[in-house]
C-alpha cells in the first residue's frame, strides 16, 4: 500500500468512527423508523389473539374516506397559514425595533423573549383563562367595549383562531432572535449612505434591509413550517381537538389515533402523510435556497 | 481459604435473595390521579396499612396521570411485556381490555362463601359497568355520577325556594329563565343552568337520554342506538336551551372552568360529576345544594369513574396478591372512608351503614344524594372499540351544540360511524 | 441596520413596541397576579388584594415537583452532554474528512432537521419498548441525542477555523484529538453558547415525547408533571396551576434575566441566520 493510499484509507477510517455514534442515534431513531412506519402502513394492527397481517393500501383508503383526516388536513393548513406569516412578520419587526433607538429596548427584547422561555404547556392553562366566556380576562376587556360576549373556544369558526394567536405569541420573540441577529451584523454604512442619498425608510428597507435578511428569512421560514407541524402541546391542554375536531391538526391526531385508538397502522399511514408534507418542505426549500442563498 | 470463603458468601447471598423472593410477591398497582395531589398521599397510606397487615405482599402504586393516561401506559406496556399487575381505569374501558386479552375474570379468584358475599355487596348500578357476557371484569372502586348542584343564594335572589331544586326538564328550564340575568346591553351576565359539553360530553349527555328513556347501547357492547327518536330529543333539548331558552351559555362549555363558572356565579346550576363535591364544599363561598338530576320520563344517570382489573399477564400469585388487596381496599369501613376523603360514591351499601358515614352523611346530607340516584343510573357508554365509538358520539354532539349540524342530522352521522367502528365484534 | 425614523414617527413606534411588548408579557403578568393571591382574586384584579405565599405551598405539596425538578435537570444536562459529544465528532469529520460517503451521510444527517423525533413517537415508541427503556430518562433523551442541528451548526462552524491552524498544530506533533479540543473547540465557543441554550430551553419545555414514553413520577420532567397535575377531573385551580408554572420555569427565567445581552450576542457571533 502506498503511503497516500494509507493515509486515504486512515481518513476513511477516522471520518467514520468520528460520525459513527451519532450516525447510529439517527438512524435508530429517525431513519429506522421512517422506513418501519412506511411498511407498518401496509399491515393491519395487531389486536389481542389477532396478529398483524398485510392489508396492501387499506389504510390510506381507510383515511381518504376518513372525514376528521380531512378536516385535520386542512386544519393544519389554515395553522400553519395563520401561524406563519405573522409570527415571522412581528419577529422581523420586534428585531428592527429592539436595534433601534427606542427607549428601553433592553425591556422589550426582554419582553418580546419571555414566552419562549415558558413551557407551553404551562401558558396554555393561562391563556385558557383569557379566552373564558364570561369573566376571561378578553370578556372583561371586550366587554368595557360594549362588545358582545363570545364562547372562543367553543365555537368552531374562532377555536383555530385562539390557537393560531398563542403559537404567533409563542414563536415570534424567538425568531426575532435570529433577525436580531443578522440584522446586528449589518454594516451600518449602508445605511448612512442611505441616508445621505435621501432614501425613505420603506423604500430602504425593501431593497436592502429585506433582501439582505433572506437568508434568516429562509432558515426561520423553515422553522416555523416544522413547529406548525410539530408543535401540539397547546392543542392537548386547551381544546383536545374540539369542537367537533375543529381545532385538531396532524400530529395530534396521529398522536389519538396511536395512543388513544391504538390504531398504530392507521397511525403509521397518517405518519406518512405528515413526513410526505415535511420531505415536499424539504425539497421545495433545497431548490429554492440554492437559488437565493449560497451556503458553503 | 479465601475461595471457600467467597462460595460460602455467595450461596449465602443467593439463600437471601431467593428467600426474599419467596417471601415477597410484588404487586405494581397503576392508579390515575386525575383527582389531584392529596389522593396520592391517601393511596400510599393505603399501601402502606396493607403491606402492615400482610407481610409477604409489595403493594407498588404508580400514579401514571389522568385515565386516559393511565389506559394508555397499562395497554402499552401490556403489549411490550411488563403489565401492571392490578390497575384502576375507566369501567367503560372493559371492553377495550378484553378485546386486547389483557385482564382476567375476577369470578376465578371468587371461591369461599365470604368471596362471594363481597362481590354481591356492591350497587348493582356499578355492576352495570362491570360485567359482559356473565363475567365480572372490574371492581368498582372511585365511581361517580352526576349531580345538579344549585346556588341557594341565586334562587333567593331569583324569588326560587332555595331549597327546592328543579324535579323536571321543564322546572330546570322554568328556574333557569328566573336566574338568567342580563345587564342593560342585553348581554347576559348570569347564565341559569350548564351542562359541559367539552371533552366527552356523551357523559353527561346520557343523563339527557337516561332521563328521556333512550337507551345508547346494548349490554354486548356492540350495538348503539344513536340515531333513535329518544337520543336525538335529548341532544335537541341540550341545544335548545342555549338556543331557544337562551338559559344556558352558547357553544362548547369546558369541563375544566365549569366548577369555577359555579363559583364566579355566572352560572346558577351545574351538572357535574360528585367527584366534585369536595371541591365545591372548599370553594363555594354560598349556600349552595346537591340534587339529582331533573327527569324527564324518568329520573336517571349514568354511572361513571373507575373499576379495579387484574392482569392477565401477571404471574398466579401476584394475581392472588392483587385480589386480596382489592378485596381489603373495597371493605365497607374503606370505601366509606375514601367516599367522605375525596367525594366518590362509596361502592356498597354497607358502607353507608358505618358509623364514620352515618356521622358525614347527618352533617353534609349533600353527600348521600349520590347514593339514593343509583337507583335510577344506567350504565356509562362502553362498547367495542370504545375510545372511537365515544369519540364518534362527541363529535357529534359537538356539531349540534355549536350550531354546525342538525340534531338529526349529527345523530345519524354518529351512528352511521359507530356502525362501521362495530361491524367486526357482531 | 434600518434607516431610523423621524421623531413623530419615533414616538409613535415607541408607543407601537411598547404596547406590543405589554401584549406579549401579558400572560406572565397574570401567572404572578394569581399566583401571589388568594384563589378569588384569580378572576378579579383588584389592587388592594392581599398578597399570599399559600398557593405556591399547595402547589408544591400537590404534587412531587422536587422529583420532577431533578429529572428535568438530569434530562437536560444528559441530552447537552450526548450533543455536545456527538455532534463536535461527527461536525468535524464533516469539515476536515474526505471519508468515503460523507456527503450521501450529510444529506441523511439532515434529514433530521425536517424529521423530527416527535413527528415518528409511535415508532419510537415501539422501538424504546423493545429496549426496555420505556418509562426512562434515557428513554426521553435518546432520540435527540444526535442533532442534526447541532452537527450543521459545528460543522459551517469548523470550516470557517483555517486550516492552517490545524497543520501548524500537526507539525508539533497533536493529535487529531488533541487538534480538535485545543483548535477546533476553543474558536467555537460562541456557536456551542447558542447552541446550548437553544438545546436547554427546547429540552425543558418539550412535552409531547415525554408525555408519551413516561408514566411514572420517576421518570416524569416537569411539563409533563404540570399537565398531569393541572388536568384535574376536577376543573382548573388556576392559582395553584399559576404558582405551579412560575416555579417549575423560574430558574430558566432567571437565567435568562440574568444572561439575556449575552444569549443574544452568542448568537451573533454563532452567525446562526
Amino acid at each position: 500500500m502506498s503511503a497516500d493510499g494509507s493515509r486515504r484509507f486512515a481518513a476513511n477510517v477516522h471520518g467514520w468512527l468520528l460520525v459513527l455514534p451519532a450516525a447510529a442515534l439517527l438512524v435508530l431513531f429517525t431513519h429506522y423508523p421512517t422506513v418501519a412506519t412506511f411498511l407498518r402502513s401496509f399491515f393491519s394492527t395487531a389486536k389481542g389473539a389477532r396478529g398483524s397481517a398485510f392489508v396492501g393500501v387499506d389504510n390510506y383508503r381507510q383515511m381518504i374516506d376518513d372525514p376528521i383526516f380531512w378536516q385535520v388536513l386542512s386544519n393544519n393548513a389554515y395553522f400553519a397559514l395563520g401561524t406563519i406569516p405573522v409570527s415571522i412578520g412581528l419577529a422581523l419587526l420586534m428585531a428592527i425595533w429592539v436595534n433601534g433607538r427606542i427607549a428601553g429596548k433592553g425591556w422589550l427584547r426582554l419582553a418580546y423573549f419571555t414566552p419562549t422561555v415558558l413551557p407551553m404547556i404551562a401558558v396554555a392553562n393561562i391563556w385558557l383563562f383569557f379566552y373564558t366566556p364570561q369573566y376571561g380576562l378578553f370578556e372583561q376587556v371586550l366587554s368595557a367595549f360594549g362588545v358582545p360576549a363570545h364562547n372562543f373556544l367553543g365555537s368552531k369558526d374562532t377555536v383555530l383562531t385562539c390557537l393560531i394567536i398563542v403559537a404567533i405569541w409563542k414563536e415570534a420573540g424567538f425568531f426575532m432572535i435570529f433577525y436580531l441577529a443578522a440584522l446586528q451584523q449589518m454594516s451600518p454604512n449602508l445605511a448612512e449612505a442611505a441616508a445621505i442619498e435621501g432614501a425613505s425608510r420603506w423604500h430602504f428597507f425593501r431593497r436592502v434591509t429585506f433582501p439582505l435578511l433572506m437568508p434568516t428569512t429562509l432558515f426561520v421560514l423553515v422553522n416555523a413550517i416544522i413547529n406548525s407541524f410539530r408543535l401540539v402541546d397547546h392543542v392537548v391542554v386547551m381544546t383536545r381537538g374540539g369542537p367537533d375536531n375543529a381545532s385538531s391538526l396532524l400530529l395530534y391526531y396521529i398522536y389519538e389515533v396511536g395512543f388513544r385508538y391504538w390504531d398504530s397502522a392507521y397511525a403509521a399511514a397518517l405518519t406518512m402523510v405528515l413526513l410526505a408534507l415535511l420531505a415536499l418542505f424539504a425539497v421545495g426549500q433545497f431548490l429554492f435556497m440554492d437559488r437565493k442563498v449560497h451556503y458553503r | 481459604m479465601k475461595l471457600a470463603m467467597r462460595v460460602l458468601l455467595s450461596t449465602l447471598f443467593a439463600f437471601l435473595v431467593a428467600g426474599a423472593a419467596l417471601a415477597q410477591t410484588e404487586i405494581s398497582f397503576f392508579y390515575p390521579v386525575a383527582v389531584g395531589g392529596p389522593v396520592t398521599k391517601i393511596i400510599d397510606g393505603y399501601a402502606a396499612d396493607f403491606e402492615k397487615e400482610n407481610p409477604g405482599i409489595k403493594v407498588k402504586p404508580i400514579y401514571a396521570g389522568t385515565y386516559q393516561d393511565t389506559i394508555v401506559k397499562a395497554l402499552t406496556a401490556h403489549k411490550s411485556g411488563e403489565p401492571p399487575v392490578t390497575s384502576v381505569l375507566l369501567s367503560t374501558d372493559m371492553f377495550t381490555l378484553i378485546d386486547e386479552d389483557a385482564i382476567v375474570p375476577i369470578d376465578g379468584f371468587v371461591t369461599s362463601a365470604e368471596d362471594k358475599a363481597w362481590l354481591a355487596s356492591f350497587y348493582p348500578a356499578f355492576m352495570l359497568n362491570s360485567r359482559t357476557g356473565g363475567k365480572t371484569w372490574g371492581i368498582p372502586f372511585q365511581r361517580s355520577t352526576i349531580v345538579l348542584y344549585w346556588n341557594k343564594e341565586l334562587f333567593k335572589e331569583a324569588g326560587l325556594d332555595p331549597n327546592r331544586p328543579p324535579a323536571t326538564w321543564a322546572e330546570m328550564v322554568a328556574y333557569a329563565q328566573k336566574l338568567t340575568r342580563k345587564d342593560a346591553s342585553g348581554k347576559v351576565t348570569q347564565y341559569g343552568v350548564q351542562i359541559p359539553s367539552s371533552g366527552f360530553p356523551y357523559w353527561l349527555f346520557q343523563g339527557l337520554t337516561t332521563e328521556n328513556d333512550a337507551l345508547l347501547m346494548n349490554e354486548a357492547g356492540n350495538e348503539v342506538y344513536f340515531d333513535r327518536p329518544g337520543v336525538i330529543e335529548a341532544v335537541q333539548f341540550w341545544a335548545d336551551l342555549s338556543k331557544k331558552h337562551g338559559v344556558h351559555p352558547p357553544g362548547i362549555v369546558e369541563w375544566g372552568t365549569t366548577p369555577r363558572d359555579f363559583f364566579e356565579k355566572k352560572v346558577a346550576m351545574m351538572w357535574t360529576t360528585t367527584g366534585n363535591l369536595t371541591n365545591v364544599k372548599t370553594n363555594a363561598k354560598f349556600d349552595f345544594g346537591v340534587a339529582m338530576l331533573p327527569a324527564n320520563k324518568r329520573r336517571g344517570s349514568p354511572t361513571g369513574g373507575g373499576n379495579f382489573h387484574i392482569f392477565k399477564k401477571s404471574s398466579p400469585a401476584q394475581q392472588q396478591a392483587a385480589f386480596k388487596f382489592i378485596k381489603w381496599i373495597t371493605s365497607p369501613q374503606r370505601a366509606a372512608q375514601w367516599g367522605i376523603d375525596t367525594g366518590y360514591v362509596a361502592v356498597r351499601a354497607d358502607a353507608f351503614e358505618t358509623p364514620v358515614m352515618k356521622q358525614y352523611v347527618a352533617g353534609f346530607p349533600a353527600a348521600a344524594v349520590a347514593r339514593d340516584q343509583l337507583q335510577f343510573a344506567v350504565a356509562e357508554l362502553s362498547t367495542h372499540d370504545n375510545q372511537r365509538v365515544t369519540k364518534a358520539l362527541n363529535d357529534g354532539l359537538q356539531a349540534v351544540l355549536t350550531g354546525t349540524k342538525t340534531a338529526e342530522q349529527a345523530m345519524k352521522d354518529a351512528q352511521r360511524e359507530a356502525e362501521r367502528l362495530l361491524r367486526t365484534y357482531k | 441596520m434600518v434607516l431610523q425614523p423621524s421623531k413623530p414617527g419615533l414616538a409613535l413606534e415607541t408607543a407601537g413596541a411598547w404596547l406590543l411588548a405589554a401584549l406579549w408579557i401579558l400572560p406572565l403578568a397574570y401567572a404572578f397576579w394569581t399566583a401571589f393571591h388568594p384563589a378569588e382574586y384569580a378572576t378579579r384584579f383588584d389592587l388592594f388584594a392581599p398578597l399570599t405565599l399559600q398557593n405556591f405551598r399547595n402547589a408544591w405539596e400537590a404534587a412531587p415537583f422536587s422529583r420532577y425538578f431533578f429529572n428535568t435537570i438530569v434530562l437536560v444536562a444528559m441530552i447537552l452532554g450526548a450533543q455536545l459529544v456527538l455532534c463536535t465528532l461527527a461536525a468535524y469529520a464533516f469539515a476536515r474528512y474526505a471519508f468515503r460517503g460523507r456527503d450521501v451521510m450529510f444529506v441523511l444527517v439532515l434529514v433530521q432537521l425536517m424529521i423530527m423525533p416527535e413527528v415518528l413517537l409511535v415508532e419510537n415508541y415501539r422501538t424504546m419498548s423493545v429496549l426496555g427503556i420505556l418509562d426512562s430518562l434515557p428513554a426521553i433523551g435518546l432520540p435527540y441525542m444526535a442533532s442534526a442541528f447541532g452537527i450543521f451548526l459545528l460543522r459551517q462552524t469548523f470550516k470557517t477555523i483555517p486550516a492552517e491552524l490545524e497543520d501548524a498544530a500537526r507539525v508539533e506533533g497533536a493529535s487529531a484529538l488533541q487538534i480538535l479540543l485545543k483548535v477546533y473547540v476553543p474558536l467555537a465557543r460562541p456557536v456551542y453558547l447558542a447552541f446550548a441554550l437553544v438545546s436547554v430551553s427546547f429540552h425543558w419545555n418539550n412535552f409531547l415525547w415525554p408525555l408519551v414514553v413516561t408514566n411514572s413520577v420517576h421518570s416524569r420532567p416537569l411539563t409533563v408533571g404540570l399537565q398531569v397535575f393541572s388536568s384535574g377531573d376536577q376543573g382548573i385551580d388556576w392559582s395553584i396551576i399559576t404558582a405551579a408554572t412560575i416555579m417549575t420555569t423560574a430558574p430558566l427565567l432567571i437565567a435568562f434575566l440574568l444572561f439575556q445581552r449575552w444569549f443574544v450576542q452568542s448568537f451573533m457571533r454563532a452567525g446562526i441566520r
